[in-house]
């Protein structure tokens, strides 16, 4: 569908890598545009509009319709001006008398053929074919409706976000041609040829059932009815449109909000967004019903104790209880007896603000964030040897890959339209290495097959990154002139000498990795000698115990190969949460202020003294776990959580539970009463990002505007109720608006330096570092130097992890997340992307499951050091035989009940990737799932103002 | 021990383990940095403590991170906590820069 409000040039911007350019003549008006550009484009680019139905200028042009012909001196015939690419001096008419004849003539087939409802049908308005019609002046059909047509086949309805209406498709095959190109996921085909033919997902079958993704770009794509938005259906076409940011992942999609008054009515991902580049997945486009979802909590509510009901009350009362408490408990049981948790789903402002007020407000140094669960690993490994706690690319950077990497990522599920840009990139015939436990999609989809796909025993990472490193010095593949003008050479040396040691070998570490030698010397070979390689990892790498070796061990092979500095190469953590970046950017963590600064360096931290007009702490504060430890021993009192639920998702739950419920403050700022608002006494409704002004930071360092399209229905962007509890708490903060956030984190932040809203209206958006020599941001980093001056080359010794299977817990359990769903699934479980995973499945071998006793579907429970869970078995052989696998979505599955407290040696982060358990068939829930739900009924009962408790 | 000193232990450790491949003096002073680096007061003056525990098995510590505590003994004390804060007197005109 047409997007409202945006100019469509019919066909994309020439390829060519030389800029020549081509003079022509249009309509008698000379232009000059680069080679291969189309003629189509040409006049669009001047101006005029040819008349179109099966081009768009985010596709392949197909010259199908035959609606665009041109004439064009010296050719004969009427060539499709969207197919043919201009040559110097071409004269080109684009209307006359016989041109007008001919298109009227096909705008008439096709109409004739189609259903005369506009006013009724939902696009009115919003309709290419209907303003195509109106641009050939069609008056009439001739053909009337007696004859053959498709006017009576049945509609699709199954996909819960979009119809499919046969009756209004033309055939234009753009949507065909998003599925392919943009998605890639080849759902839909033409069946079927000449009158017949028609649009499919799939095999013949409905949308939802087919192996569509809900991506939406075919909706996008269409320039009828045919395939058509639900809520457009139901609304009506917007009338104002505003560019944000999706709130879920960290590839940070920008999005034009489409409002109708106050009403959201689409998400239309943004066709100059750098990050998406005008593509979205099915949750950025379609699952914010959560925004509106009745469960959401619009009025501040305390209790005296977790056993009793809520009570609703006034703000002014939830902020001075706030104040109250925390001053109390710090007045009796110390400074450092209190602290904050910031929040990767908030703004880079709203965090900011939090830790200013943990270190500010409450004198401590006691702020964390749930990067510590994901990515703290990254910041400490990519500190440590390239001297930037963050990715070295942008994502465009995949378009010069001649090899791709990807370790402990699952990008097609995790971080879809980034995984959808690497398969163009794999089409196009850049090399696959696919290094994790379980057969991710990408291994084999669609027109790709991965050239090596190492399923290695989880846990094993560092050996097998080893093992490759073992390759490439013993076969001296290895960059020496990049190696000796970029890293210290004698660290290259001892690194070199460690992994040269047999036991390093691949053929000596294969019992333990599972991963057949010869498979890992071509990966190893393949990376080092293909080219441009990039590396591309997720959760699997850092959430282990050595998941800081792990990324450093990334960073030696990418040093060592010569990978890093260069566009199409690099180290690239994809990014779980939509602010991972910027949380951490921040300041979140208890060691550091923003931009990664300690607390300790006394240069950084009268910089802040001074701005803040207080004495800082100068010693780390404690994290999240440490917190909790802290607690169950009496000596931390009171926790002020913002957007997070640590009770879901981070590691053992009995123990997080018990923290908490030692604590004699929690407060819980969110949409919804999460899980861990059963443990809290105050409880401040959230805003989401439709209804907040700030940024996001996405995982390509890109700082990211999120505008407001609604007022907050809970009555305060996330920003203003921090800083009520702020000025509550006697600190005399005066924001009236997130930019002057900003401004203060770039007058204290040298990275952010030339960062501000008026910065970001100019470019649209700006890489970190953004400083007087880089004013326009950094899309590749480390190019002539490493920040750190020299490239560190970390030794990184294989030690396994002390969770170890045995007879009693035999088999290795391993987590991750689907497409459709969201970290713990607060929002997406609360829109209609539940009709693809209702619920959390166990993934286990065949094998396995046979020598259990178990089918297909049947209930299991699962049992680790930890605790025990149940839920149902799904038998793939997409799991190696020993691996179990599971999802988190789903509070009723608390998978992270069997999860442990092993984690990072260097950074705590948890051990999700590696749990030994076993696992037997059952008939229902588990003891702490049953004793779980009726804590958690009796924990959400509030009492309305002016009602008894529910 | 309590639980959490058990836990500090097995962290101070796995620390240690972590950098044992640098060989038992260069470790030590590694692990010594990172404690100092990334661990709140508290939980560095209750490893210290746990240099003096006499388990029945001997020091809980292994011998990298034991030199790393008794380094970090050398290195003085952290910062204690003070009682009560006053938040500061940024409510005052002229001491914030907020806004
Ligand atoms: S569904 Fe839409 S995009 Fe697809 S062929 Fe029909 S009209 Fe064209
Ligand atoms: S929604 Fe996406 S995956 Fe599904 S058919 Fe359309 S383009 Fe293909
Ligand atoms: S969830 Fe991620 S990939 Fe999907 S639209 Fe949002 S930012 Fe883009
Ligand atoms: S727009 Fe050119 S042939 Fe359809």
């Amino acid at each position: 569908m047409a997007w409202i409000g945006e100019i469509d040039l019919g066909t994309k911007p020439a390829r060519a890598a030389t800029q020549t350019m081509v003079s022509l003549s249009i309509d008698g008006h000379a232009i000059e545009v680069p080679e291969g550009t189309s003629v189509m484009r040409a006049a669009a680019l001047m101006g005029t509009t040819i008349p179109k139905l099966c081009a768009t200028d985010t596709l392949e042009a197909f010259g199908s319709c035959r609606l665009c012909l041109v004439e064009i001196d010296g050719r004969p015939g009427y060539p499709a001006s969207c197919t043919t690419p201009v040559t110097p001096g071409m004269v080109v008419r684009t209307q006359t008398d016989r041109l007008k004849q001919l298109r009227r003539g096909v705008m008439e087939l096709y109409i004739s053929d189609h259903p005369l409802d506009c006013l009724t049908c939902p696009a009115n308005g919003d309709c290419e074919l209907q303003d195509q019609a109106g641009a050939v002046g069609l008056r009439e059909v001739r053909y009337g409706y007696e004859g053959k047509n498709h006017l009576k086949v049945e509609k699709d309805s199954s996909n819960p976000y979009f119809d499919f209406d046969p009756t209004k498709c033309i055939v234009c095959s753009r949507c065909v041609r998003a599925c392919d190109e943009i998605q890639g996921t080849f759902a839909l085909t033409v069946d079927d040829r000449g009158f017949a033919s028609a649009i499919v997902p799939s095999q013949k079958q409905d949308f939802l059932s087919s192996e569509c993704v809900s991506c939406g770009a075919c909706v996008q794509a269409c320039p009828t009815s045919a395939l058509q938005e639900k809520k457009v259906a139901e609304i009506g076409t917007p009338d104002r449109a505003v560019v944000t940011t999706c709130a879920y992942c960290g590839v940070g999609c920008a999005f034009r909000a489409e409002m109708r008054g106050e009403e959201l009515v689409r998400m239309v991902p943004w066709k100059e967004g750098k990050a998406n580049r005008g593509h979205s997945c099915v949750k950025g486009r379609f699952a914010w019903g959560y925004a509106q979802h009745r469960d959401r909590i619009l009025s501040p509510m305390i209790r005296e104790s977790v056993d009793q009901p809520w009570r609703e009350v006034s703000w002014e009362e939830a902020i001075a209880r706030t104040a109250s408490e925390f001053q109390r408990i710090q007045a009796k049981y110390g400074t450092r007896s209190v602290g904050g948790i910031t929040s990767s789903r908030c703004t880079n402002e709203e965090t900011y603000l939090v830790q200013k007020m943990v270190r500010q407000g409450f004198g401590n140094n006691n702020v964390d964030t749930c990067a510590r669960v994901c990515h703290s690993p990254t910041g400490y490994g990519l500190k440590t040897t390239f001297g930037t706690s963050a990715g070295t690319q942008d994502f465009d950077s995949v378009r010069q890959s001649d090899v791709i990497l990807v370790i402990g990522a699952n990008p097609t599920d995790g971080h879809p339209v980034f995984g959808s840009r690497m398969k163009q990139r794999l089409r196009e015939g850049a090399k696959l290495i696919v290094i994790d436990p379980r057969r991710v999609d990408l291994v084999r989809t669609p027109h790709i097959v991965a050239d090596h796909h190492l399923p290695l025993r989880p846990g094993t990472n560092v050996a097998v990154l080893t093992a490759m490193a073992h390759v490439v010095v013993t076969e001296k593949l290895y960059d020496e002139a990049y190696i000796r003008a970029r890293c210290d050479w004698d660290e290259f040396m001892d690194w070199a000498d460690f992994v040269a040691q047999p036991e390093r070998s691949p053929e000596a570490t294969e019992t333990l990795t599972r991963v057949p030698a010869d498979e890992l010397r071509a990966t190893a070979r393949l990376y080092a000698t293909g080219g441009r390689a990039a590396i591309y990892y997720g959760l699997g790498v850092t959430e282990h115990s050595q998941g800081s070796s792990t990324v450093m061990a990334i960073a030696n092979l990418a040093m060592a190969t010569g990978n890093v500095g260069i566009e199409g190469a690099g180290v690239n953590p994809l990014r779980g949460q939509n602010n991972v970046q910027g949380s951490c950017d921040m300041g979140s963590f208890p060691h550091e202020y923003p931009g990664y600064r300690h607390v300790a360096d006394d240069a950084t931290r009268q910089l802040f003294e001074t701005a803040w007009g207080v004495d800082l702490d100068p010693e780390p504060g404690l994290r999240i776990n440490n917190m909790l430890d802290a607690a169950t021993e009496g000596e931390f009192k009171a926790l002020f959580i913002q957007g997070e639920d640590i009770l879901q998702s981070d590691p053992n739950t009995t123990h997080v539970a018990a923290g908490l419920a030692a604590m004699e403050c929690v407060v819980v700022q969110d949409l919804f009463l999460n899980e861990t608002a059963n443990y809290a006494h105050i409880f401040l409704p959230g805003s989401t990002f439709l209804e907040k002004d700030g940024t996001f930071t996405n995982a390509e360092r890109r700082v990211q505007r999120v505008r407001k399209v609604m007022e907050p229905k809970n009555g305060y962007a996330d920003w203003e109720v921090v800083q009520l509890v702020a000025r509550a708490l006697g600190l005399g903060w005066t924001y009236t608006h997130p930019s002057e956030i900003m401004d203060e984190i770039a007058a204290l932040t040298p990275t952010f330096a030339r960062v501000s809203y008026g910065a970001l209206e100019e470019h649209g958006s700006l890489q970190w570092p953004a400083t007087d020599a880089a004013p326009a941001g950094t899309p590749t980093m480390h190019i002539d130097a490493f920040v750190r001056g020299k490239g560190h080359f970390v030794v990184t010794d294989y030690i396994p992890t002390d969770e170890k299977t045995g007879p009693r817990f035999p088999l290795l359990l391993t987590t991750g997340r689907i497409l459709s769903h969201y970290n713990v699934g607060a929002q997406t479980r609360r829109t209609d992307n539940v009709a693809w995973h209702p619920e959390d499945r166990l993934e286990i071998h065949p094998v396995d499951a046979e020598d259990r006793g178990v089918r297909d579907g049947d209930w299991v429970a699962l049992r680790s050091r930890a605790g025990d869970t149940t839920l149902r078995a799904l038998l793939t052989d997409r799991v190696a035989p020993g691996v179990v696998y599971t999802t988190f979505h789903h509070p009723a599955t608390q998978a992270n009940v069997i999860t442990t407290d092993y984690s990072d040696w260097a950074t705590s982060c948890p051990e999700y990737k590696v749990t030994a358990v076993q696992v037997s068939p059952s008939n229902g829930p588990s003891d702490w799932q049953e004793r779980y739900q009726a804590h958690a009924a009796r924990s959400r009962r509030i009492e309305r103002l002016g009602e008894p408790a529910e | 021990m309590s639980a959490t000193d058990e836990r500090l232990t097995y962290m101070a450790n796995q620390i240690a383990a972590n950098f044992a491949v640098m060989g038992v003096e260069k470790a030590a002073l590694a692990t010594a940095d990172h404690i100092a680096t990334f661990w709140d007061p508290r939980m560095k003056q209750r490893i210290m403590l746990a240099l003096h525990v006499d388990a029945p098995a001997g020091s809980p510590l292994n011998e990298i991170a034991r030199r790393a505590v008794e380094r970090l003994i050398e290195l003085g004390a952290p910062l204690p906590q003070v009682q009560a804060t006053t938040f500061g007197g940024v409510d005052e005109p002229g001491l914030s820069d907020a806004g």
